[in-house]
């Protein structure tokens, strides 16, 4: 097996190959724009570096956010669109869990603790964020990610560590900061390494927006005249 | 290889998801996506929804035009995709595709502009084109008069709009008149109805002081405010609104000024070949007027179907095939969407 995996939910443009068992290389830019530019130029760096052809690419894994929109589009139609040009099943994977399991694979004097908090950056003052429940055998999200004001969810999140950057945009209601601050599509490739090899059904590559589009109709028409 | 090189071409610069399919100058498959409906109750594109339907749209449309064409993507002698100008959040989503197809099949890629793009389109109706040419290009985002010596190289600007597109207006004054959006084939069909002389609107930019600045150059704002001003004059007065008559004078308006300033530019630059294209060249008066201004003086027109005229994935692929056959150097897999790309860059 040659899983593609792919993130574009943080501000990591971030692109890996997993052989089933362990990460062959991988490729970061830290670029909160430039996500359009990378991502392509990351595959085949990827490629070139583990000696592989896009030929052999078995599946495609992506982060399904949630993430600024414009970034996180790049991420799922360049997954969509190779694993259509290559013939090979695409799956989804919430950005905001591989970040947890990267933390969980990290965290070997058990600082985590038994739960934690990922917030990344939702721009507009707010973060994207859940909850995790953390076992030895790895992380478990409690319920559907959300976006909130940092302030609104710091009674909720109080005391427990907190993955992303929404710790340190943040630092005044979440924290302490724990494990990665961005995505790295290592972590991602493992974590849905570990759930295909466990036979679970990974989800759809179906971006996680979580807001509607700011469009409201316009008001009626304004006189021309005075 | 039969009939030059196979490339597919992607269009995401507004709210049509276009994949076209080329070979050489022979169109084989053009598949489009709209999500103008989405937009409608807006009265104009909203962008995100466009970008959310680009995403969506992608694959099905690949999917589809490699159906119609017959053809497998391993098929392929190069990608091209439309790098800009348009916007930005819809640009990056097809570069982005473009940019995984040529990677996960080992294709060249080349970025190319939108207009350039709009006028390489009318190869694959009507030929190789004549070299130079002049092009016009209206449509509800530019309004633009080119000269092109070469389509896949060098494309110079000799005006355009310095306010609304003419596309733009046309929205405009459809939504005083109360038609829906997008309003230029709903003004188009209501005008055939009416007297294009019942009110004598304004020709922008063509006074003898503004033909010495803007000589080549179009505005429109000045022509949609005064429709309003002109209907909201009636409704005040408690008189019924002549829709079809205000839309034909509207119309003519806007098309006299474009014919005029084309054929113009054609004579006054030596070119004897003018090429309409963009979202507006389906408009029938646009094609007409042009057609008989044309003839008068000797100048040769070409358009492409009104198909063709509206953003697709086929002009892209038309001016990929274009630059793999003259041997232009393909594009790096960097390369960015560029929101605001210069008509004068054909290639990014
Ligand atoms: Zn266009």
């Amino acid at each position: 097996m040659l899983l593609l995996a792919i993130d574009t939910a943080t501000s990591a443009i971030t692109v890996a190959l997993h052989d089933g068992e362990r990460v062959l290389a991988e490729c970061t830019t830290l670029d909160a724009r430039g996500h359009g530019e990378y991502v392509a130029p990351g595959i085949a760096e990827v490629l070139s570096k583990a000696g592989r052809a896009a030929a052999d690419v078995s599946a495609v894994v992506v982060g399904t956010g949630p993430g600024p929109y414009t970034g996180l589009r790049i991420g799922l139609v360049t997954a969509r669109t190779f694993a259509f040009a290559r013939g090979v099943p695409v799956f989804g994977v919430c950005s905001l869990d591989a970040m947890a399991h990267q933390a969980w694979l990290e965290d070997v004097s058990g600082a985590l603790g038994q739960s934690c908090v990922v917030a990344t950056d939702a721009r507009r003052k707010e973060v994207y964020w859940a909850l995790y429940e953390i076992s030895g055998r790895g992380v478990r999200r409690r319920g559907e990610p959300m976006v909130a004001k940092a302030a609104m969810i710091a009674d909720e999140v109080r005391g427990l560590p907190v993955i992303g950057r929404g710790a340190v945009l943040y630092a005044e209601s979440l924290g302490p900061r724990i494990g990665p601050l961005d995505v790295s599509a290592g972590a991602l490739a493992d974590l849905a390494a570990r759930m295909l090899a466990a036979g679970q059904t990974l989800p759809e590559p179906e971006p996680l927006y979580l807001r509607r589009p700011d469009a409201t109709p316009p008001p009626p028409r304004r006189p021309a005249l005075p | 290889m039969t009939g030059g090189p196979l490339v597919l071409g992607i269009e995401t610069s507004c709210d049509e998801t276009g994949v076209g399919i080329v070979r050489g100058q022979i169109l084989l498959a053009d598949a489009v996506a709209s999500s103008v409906e989405e937009h409608a109750r807006f009265g104009g594109v909203v962008p995100e929804v466009a970008s959310r339907a680009h995403l969506e749209a992608m694959v099905p449309t690949i999917e589809r035009a490699c159906r119609e064409a017959g053809i497998r993507l391993d098929d392929l002698d190069a990608i091209a995709v439309t790098a800009g100008p348009g916007l930005a959040g819809a640009l990056l989503v097809g570069v982005a595709a473009a940019k995984s197809l040529a990677v996960a099949l080992g294709k060249p890629l080349y970025g190319v502009n939108h207009l350039a793009a709009h006028v390489a389109v009318d190869i694959v109706e009507h030929g190789l084109l004549a070299e130079p040419t002049i092009a016009l290009l209206v449509s509800g985002g530019h309004s633009s008069l080119l000269l092109v010596p070469d389509v896949t190289h060098d494309v110079r600007s000799l005006g355009s709009t310095i306010d609304d597109a003419a596309g733009e207006a046309f929205d405009k004054v459809a939504r005083v008149l109360g038609l829906p959006f997008p309003g230029g084939p709903h003004v188009d069909r209501v005008a055939t109805e009416g007297n294009s002389a019942f009110v004598a609107f304004p020709r922008g930019l063509t006074s003898g002081k503004d033909m010495a600045r803007h000589r080549y150059d179009f505005s429109f704002s000045g022509l949609k405010t005064s429709v309003a001003r002109w209907v909201e004059a009636r409704e005040r007065a408690g008189e019924p609104v002549p829709v079809a008559d205000v839309a034909a004078s509207f119309q003519e308006a806007v098309v006299d000024v474009l014919t005029r300033k084309a054929v113009l530019a054609c004579q006054e630059q030596g070119v004897d070949h003018l090429l309409i294209g963009g979202g507006v060249a389906a408009n029938t008066r646009l094609r007409a007027m042009a057609q008989q201004r044309c003839d008068a003086v000797g100048i040769r027109l070409r358009m492409p179907r009104p198909g063709l005229c509206t953003d697709n994935g086929a002009m892209v692929a038309a001016l990929g095939a274009q630059m793999v056959s003259r041997g232009r150097s393909a594009s790096a897999l960097d390369l960015p969407a560029d929101s605001s790309m210069p008509v004068t860059l054909v290639q990014a």
